[in-house]
Order: C-alpha cells, then structure tokens, then sequence
C-alpha cells in the first residue's frame, strides 16, 4: 500500500493531466471553503478540489481515483444538512458548480436537459416563459443544484401534491466508479429492466456522479391561495391536518409552525403571524378557478372542525406572498433568537404529529434545551430546530443526543430518520436504529454492485455493523459509554 | 365483462416464516424458485424458470395496517388485488395507478413486481409513485424492511421502488405499503370522432389547460376521455372542452375503462398477432409504420400494436422516436424473441452486478428479466 504522501502526490499528478491548474485546487487556503456543507458541525480537509466542466474531464478524474483507489466525494452547492458533502481525509472533492448549463428547454414534452450544477430555482425560472415550472421546491432552492436535489431527493413545501425529486425526474447520467457514462432512466413512462433511476435517487453520491438531468415541468396552477388558521393547542392544529386530509383534498402544501417558530418568524418578515397563537397551520390549495373556490370551502369547515380559533385568508397575490414570508423565513428567524441550530429531519404518520410534539416537549424540558418546530406537516416531515450555543462546553454533544432521542422518537412512531436531508455523516448512528444488521448488510450488497471498493462518498449513509454493534451496546447502558477508554469509529 | 363480485373478506394469514423456509432450502440447495402469485402475467415477460420448487404467495393474504386519514394502505402481497379495491372501494379511495386485473386471482405482490400500471397512470402516476415500503425475503434468506408507510423517507437505498417491475427477481415481496387516493367525486368520460393525428393534438393541447383528466384513449376514429374530479370541475371541464370540439357523452364508461386496464377490448380480443406495447415520450407524432391496428393511452405514450413486423423494424422505429418497445404476450406468437428491450451494455452490465450481489445464489425467478437476470 502506497504511504499517505504518495498516494496525496500520484493523485495530484494524475489531476493534472486532467484539469487546469485553475480547477484543480490544492492550497489550504483554497481547500478550506471545502471543509463542510450545510452542516458544520464536521469538518475535514480533503487532498483536492477537482473542479471539471465536461464529462470527459469526469470520467477521466474518477478513472483515476479508481486505479489508484483514491475516495471521490461529489459536490454540489453544498447546502446539504446531514454532512453528505463532508470531505474524506484521504479523498478529493468533485465539485460540480462549473456544471451550470441549461442543455434542452422541450416545452413540447414539457422536460428540460439540464447539467448537475443548474440550481433549482435557475429551472423554474428558465421555463416560466413557456408556463411552465419544476414542482418540487426545497427551501434552500435559490442555492442548491439538482444533482444535489436528484442525490438526497429533495422535497418542498408542495412536494404533499407534487411529489418529490423522484417523482419529477425523468432521466439522469452518470457516471460510474470506472468511469463508464450509463444512462437511467428515459423520457418515456416505461423504461426497461430494473428502475435504477430510482434508486440512484436520494443515494446521496454513493453510486454514481450525476452528470445530467432531465427534470418533468408542470404548467403552473391556474389559481392559488394560501389560509392561515391560528390554534389555542398545538395538539388542534396536529389533528387539524388529518381532518383536512380525510375531507379528500390534497393541499398544494400544508405547513405547521409553534409557538416560538411563529414568534421568531413574525419577529423576522413581519408576515402577520397570530404571536399569541400556539400554532399555526398554513395551508396552500391550487387548481383551476371553480375547483379552487370549493376546496377553500371544505378546508374552511374543517379548520373550524378542528377547533381553529382564527382562520385567515390571502385576499391578494401580496398576501399570500406575505402569509409564506414568514415560513420561508423560519430558519433563518430561528438563527436569530439562538447562537445556533440544530435542524432535526424526521418522518412520521400524521395521526402521530401531536403525540410526537408532546413528547420533543418533554424532551426539551429534560435536556434544557428549546426547540421551535416548523414544518412540512402534510406528509408529517418534522423538522424540529434544536437551540444551543456552541460556545457553552457541552451543549452542541447535548443538543446531538436530544435530536437523536427526537430521530429514534420518529422510528418507535413507525416513521423515519430523514424524510428529504438524507443520512449523510449525521444520522449514521440512528441508522443502527432504525435498520438491523441484515437490512444494513443488505445496503452494502447495493452499493457493492455499483462501487466495490467503496470509493464513491466512503462512509457515508451506511453504517459498518461494527459501528451499530457499538451503539447498540451504547443503548443497553443508557447512554453511558462501556469503555469510554477504546477509540471509535 | 365487468368484475362485478361482492366483497369476500379477506383472510388473515401470515405465513412468512414457512415461506422463508422454502426460501432458506432453495439457498441451501441453490435450487432456483418460481414466485407465484395469482399467475395471472405469466404471458409477461421472459419465460418462468422449469422448476417444481414453487413458492406460492397466495396464501399470504390480509390487510397489515389501513387508516384512510393516512392515505396509505400495508397489505401482505398475496392478498388479491379484486378484494384489496373492494376495501378501498369502501372507504371512498382507489389506487391511483389502476393496475390491470387479467384474472381475479392476480395478487398485489405480483402488481408491483411486474409495475405495470393503467389508464390512470400518465395523469396521477404510477406504481413506483405511490409504494412507499416493502418487507421481503432477501438473496441471504433474511427477512428485511425498506422504506415504511411515511410519504417522505431517504433513510437508506429505495429498495421499495427497486422491486418494482423487477419481475420477482430481487426477493420476495411478503407485505407492502402503498399510498392510496381519495376517490374522485364523479367520472365521467367523452367520445369524439378523431383521426389520430388529431387525438394525439388533442391530448397535447390539452395538457396546459388544467383539465380534470384522468384516462385518454384512441381507437380506430374515436378520441376516448375520462374527466375525474367535483361536480363543480367538471363542469367547468366540459365548458371549456365544448368550446375546442364536439363530443358525445361515453355510455358504460366504467366498462369502457375496465376494458382498457384489462385488456377485454375488442382491440385485445382480437389479436391473434403478436402484441407490442410501445412506450413513448409524450409529444411522439403519429408513427407512420404502425398505422395498422392500433389503440392509444395516456396521450400517445402508451401505443398497443399487433403487427406481424419484424422485432428489429419495430424496435428500430420506436427507438428512432426515442422510445422502448415490449412484446406483451412473447410466449405465444414469438418465442424466440426477448420480450424487454435490450439494454446499453453498461446498463446491462450494472443491472446484472446488482442481480448477483442481492441474489448470489440466482434462485429468485432467474432468466425472467433478461436471461442473466
Ligand atoms: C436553509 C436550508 C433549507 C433547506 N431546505 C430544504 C428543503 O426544504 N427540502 C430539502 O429536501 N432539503 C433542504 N435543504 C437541504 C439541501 O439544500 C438539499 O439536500 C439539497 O438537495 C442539497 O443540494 P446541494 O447542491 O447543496 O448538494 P450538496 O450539499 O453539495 O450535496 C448533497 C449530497 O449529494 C451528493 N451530490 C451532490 N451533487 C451530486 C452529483 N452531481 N452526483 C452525485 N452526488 C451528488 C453529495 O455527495 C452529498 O452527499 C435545505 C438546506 C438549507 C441550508
């Protein structure tokens, strides 16, 4: 096996051939906006920055990491939130950013080509002149890319009705560990053999680079509005969305936020948000004029059925604006009232949003630590924000134990992990939890068929048995490590 | 003929551990299996391995899990896909891709793995959209659990979605979740006299316009549509659509569409020649080569042929149109020919590691997919 330096100089050498020096970044200081993604917690600095702009360069930059067994992390915008970007040590950064091309508007079919490194929010906007638009729509879409999007199948405030990045896709390119371009997928309804389009969708850089996307556009609703309904429980407002679920409308998106997301929000974007309120639902319908007019009735009656104390609603494209204003700046408001953080990501069955509030409450009061909730609550996708100030010894470990609690909580309520931030570095443990080491040994075969070195996005997503078999025995003794002395990994 | 049947109850019968037994013994002996559910598609794909060694689904039967206010349904997969709509059926809800019924017999195990979806399909999606988590006997024998019954789930690989049409050559389905759909208020469908030309700019015109459209079809002059939605939509619906053409209301719509999805059609009937089923991007034109009998869905992604042309011809012109086409009903008129189209080789060759590390003993319904697959 080559020493650690020889291995760093051989790769480097072999990149240069590939890249320009320009793209080819090795300087610390270079390196160093590459140390992390949306998740800053982990840190690490990779050997390189390989920066390509076509898929020769690629397929020649991941050959050579392949022959000299060398790990690849792929790259978008970076804003992912579980660590899924985070460098290896020993590895290179494949940044996809110069990948930014637009390659096919086909209004006609109603798809657009376009390379991995196109932000989300650049589609939309590239096919509203046709009246047209890509549905799903995460709320980090002014950065982030659809490779990003295709690799942790991103969803939105509208994926309830629209469905999320596997639901919007067509086709996609890869690339694979030796190089080889394969193509996934078609523009058409019936692609043959196994759908290896979906599964590449939401793997998170582990099986292939992805290289090109054919997203499907959808013409944009004739007619929205947005109502808000205020809640004196945060329980009335959980069992609210199952009502108006039940009445058999599908809202473009349901959102709920808590008492405190509601006052950091109003706080922030002046959006008009009830401040007293201790929830709010915010609820989006769309279709054609007559359709929309009658489901705004049937939600109203089941708001009021729900015991709403207050129900609004946008009377004009600025206050509908104004009503999402404040949701689409929960986070950012959220990172006001706090030093820091912690954005929790789980699923769960709907009928089990107010017993899981419930219990993050009590969860709360435990670990000493607040919690605002806003979320997609149409699909029961939480996102509890966890505030701590990193500055104070101990409290970021405690806020990483109470959202493990929160992600197990998730699991025991038949739900998951990660509903749209994927696994990444972060939630490796609490796939211990959620998948027993026949499930995990199962996912390894996966990626074995596609990478068996494992040099694609090394020791991410999947857990080693070795390690579950650590925290399972960290399980059994409450938290308290057995042998706190033996280093882990 | 419509399945006009009243409900039997379903049995409740799990019977996963006798069924990983068989599964563990096929293993053991490398003996390849036959998954067998309702048997109703096994004119579909390559032919079944020769075994004795069967493992038959079709008494693992019942409803695992069904809250409506979820909008997702947990049944185990040899429950018959006649008794698990009649449950829906009851609570007002459907399953969105409308798979076909070719015998009642045919279970929601065999659904899924062969993913083939109906009329409804091209306008609220299919199969691979709406299940949401299996639990199956994998190639080491385990029972394993992918996914679960949450809208939004990326803990892990999409296993769920990868058993989808693989034709029972990944595992053993034992339980799946899907998601159902609140049952549209009202249905009603639209007959027009159109050449197909016509039909096909019919469908695309009306692809911006918001209609509340659930199924088209055409065949031999007749454009076929079916509206879904309140009484309010539809109304609205049939304004607007009386503006761009005249229509007639479609009698026995319900048997129309049923026709359709299960291939009682006279269009169905009557082949006596081999059947293709030719998938297409949406704004494909009228394909000059196969004006003969032919029966449209989905807007013209989904063309029926029965043509006596050569499989390289046909392939050959749907390929130029960038899309893919399947022989249907292989075994009886084409033996020899392979009924999937064939892969780029790279394709192959990923599709084909995955076969062998999830199935190293090549015991699950081997050949059926490809012939090392
Ligand atoms: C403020 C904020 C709000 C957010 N809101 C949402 C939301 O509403 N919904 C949601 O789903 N997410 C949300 N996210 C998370 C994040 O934006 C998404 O996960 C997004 O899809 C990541 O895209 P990216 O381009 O930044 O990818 P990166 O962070 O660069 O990468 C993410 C993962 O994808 C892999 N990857 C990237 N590009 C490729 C490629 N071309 N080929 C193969 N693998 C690749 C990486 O290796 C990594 O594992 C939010 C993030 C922030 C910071």
């Amino acid at each position: 096996m080559n020493s650690e330096p020889e291995s760093r100089n051989n790769i480097l050498l072999a990149l240069r051939e590939i890249l320009p020096e320009k793209y080819l970044l090795t300087a610390k200081e270079d390196l160093k906006p590459y140390e992390c993604d949306g998740m800053p917690a982990y840190q690490r600095i990779p050997i390189a920055v390989a920066l390509p702009s076509t898929i020769e360069e690629v397929q020649k930059i991941i050959r050579a990491c392949e022959s000299q067994r060398i790990p690849v992390v792929a790259r978008g915008a970076g804003t992912g939130l579980s660590g899924g970007a985070l460098p290896h040590e020993g590895g290179i950064i494949l940044g996809l950013s110069r990948f930014n091309t637009i390659i096919d508007i086909d209004h006609e079919n109603m798809t657009m080509r376009v390379q991995p490194g196109v932000r989300n929010l650049a589609i939309s906007e590239a096919a509203a002149p046709y009246g047209l638009y890509y549905a799903p729509d995460p709320s980090s879409q002014i950065a982030c890319t659809i490779g990003g999007n295709v690799a942790e199948n991103a969803g939105g405030v509208h994926c309830l009705k629209y469905g999320l990045t596997v639901h919007n896709i067509l086709e996609v390119k890869i690339i694979t560990v030796e190089g080889d371009l394969v193509t996934l997928g078609s523009m058409t309804l019936d692609t043959p053999g196994y759908d290896l389009l979906a599964l590449m969708t939401g793997s998170e850089g582990m099986l292939g680079i992805i290289v090109e996307v054919v997203v499907k556009l959808l013409p944009r609703p004739l007619a929205t509005n947005v109502l808000m309904a205020s809640f004196d429980a945060v329980e009335d407002a959980a069992n609210a969305v199952a009502i108006v679920i039940s009445k058999g409308i599908i809202p473009a998106g349901l959102e709920m936020m808590d008492n405190l997301a509601i006052k950091a929000a109003e706080d922030f974007a002046n959006a008009g948000y009830p401040v007293d309120a201790e929830a709010i639902l915010l609820c989006e319908l769309d279709g054609a004029e007559e359709h929309l007019a009658e489901q705004v009735n049937i939600v109203m009656v089941a708001l009021g059925e729900a015991n709403a104390s207050n129900v609004v609603m946008a009377n004009s494209e600025q206050e509908k604006a104004q009503l999402w204003a404040g949701r689409k700046a929960a986070f950012p408001a959220v990172g006001r009232i706090s030093p820091d953080y912690y954005c929790m990501d789980g699923t769960i069955p709907r009928k089990r949003i107010a017993e899981v509030l419930v219990e993050i409450k009590a969860l709360s009061e435990k670990y000493g630590l607040r919690v605002a909730n806003v979320f997609h609550a149409g699909d029961g996708n939480l996102h509890p924000l966890i505030l701590f100030d990193a500055g104070i010894d101990g409290e970021l470990e405690k806020a990483e134990h109470f959202g493990g609690d929160i992600l197990e909580l998730c699991v025991k309520m038949g739900g998951t992990i990660t509903g749209e931030h994927g696994v990444g570095f972060e939630k490796l443990d609490q796939m211990c939890v959620q998948f027993n080491p026949d499930e995990l040994t199962h996912f390894h075969n996966i990626k074995h068929a596609f990478d068996p070195y494992e040099l694609l996005n090394p020791g991410k997503v999947i857990p080693t048995l070795h390690r579950c078999a650590e925290v399972g025995a960290m399980h059994v003794h409450n938290g308290e490590l057995p042998h706190a002395d033996i280093p882990r990994f | 003929m419509a399945l006009n049947i009243t409900p039997s109850s379903i049995v409740d019968r799990d019977i996963s551990i006798e069924l990983q037994q068989q599964v563990q013994s096929s293993i053991d002996l490398r003996s390849p299996l036959l998954i067998r559910g309702g048997d109703s598609k096994l004119f579909y794909g390559r032919d079944p391995v020769e075994t004795s060694n069967i493992l038959e689904l079709k008494n693992h039967t019942g409803i695992i899990n069904y809250d409506p206010t979820e909008l997702v349904v947990t049944v185990r997969a040899g429950t018959r896909l006649l008794d698990l709509e009649l449950l829906l059926e009851k609570n007002q809800q459907i399953l969105s891709f409308e798979p076909p019924m070719f015998n009642q017999q045919s279970t929601i195990g065999g659904v899924v793995a062969a993913g083939i979806s109906g009329p409804r399909r091209a306008f609220s999606g299919s199969i691979r959209d709406a299940i949401l988590g299996v639990e199956m006997i994998n190639g080491d024998g385990k029972i394993v659990k992918f996914g679960g019954e949450v809208m939004k789930n990326v803990a892990g690989y999409d296993m769920s979605r990868l058993m989808v049409r693989s034709m029972g050559t990944l595992g053993v389905i034992l339980n799946l979740s899907l998601r159902v759909m609140p049952k549209p208020e009202k249905e009603i469908s639209l007959i027009l006299d159109a050449t197909q030309g016509e039909g096909l700019a019919y469908c695309k015109q009306w692809r911006t316009q918001h209609l509340p459209l659930s199924a088209t079809s055409w065949y031999r002059g007749k454009l076929y549509l079916r509206l879904s939605g309140s009484d309010i939509t539809i109304d609205a619906a049939l304004k607007k659509l009386s503006q761009q053409m005249s229509f007639e209301f479609l009698e026995d719509d319900i048997f129309f569409w049923q026709s359709i999805r299960n291939q009682q059609h006279a269009f169905f009937n009557k082949v006596s020649k081999p059947l293709w089923r030719l998938s297409l991007p949406i704004n494909t034109p009228v394909m000059a080569r196969f004006e003969g009998d032919l029966l449209l869905e989905g807007g013209g992604t989904q063309r029926w042929v029965s043509n006596n042309a050569a499989e390289k011809i046909i392939r050959a012109v749907v390929g130029r149109h960038g899309g893919y086409a399947t022989l249907f009903n292989g075994q009886k008129h084409l033996p020899g020919v392979a009924p999937f189209p064939i892969l780029a080789p790279e394709l192959h060759k990923l599709q084909k590691n995955l076969k062998r590390k999830l199935d190293p003993q090549n015991i699950f319904n081997p050949g059926r997919l490809y012939r090392d697959i």
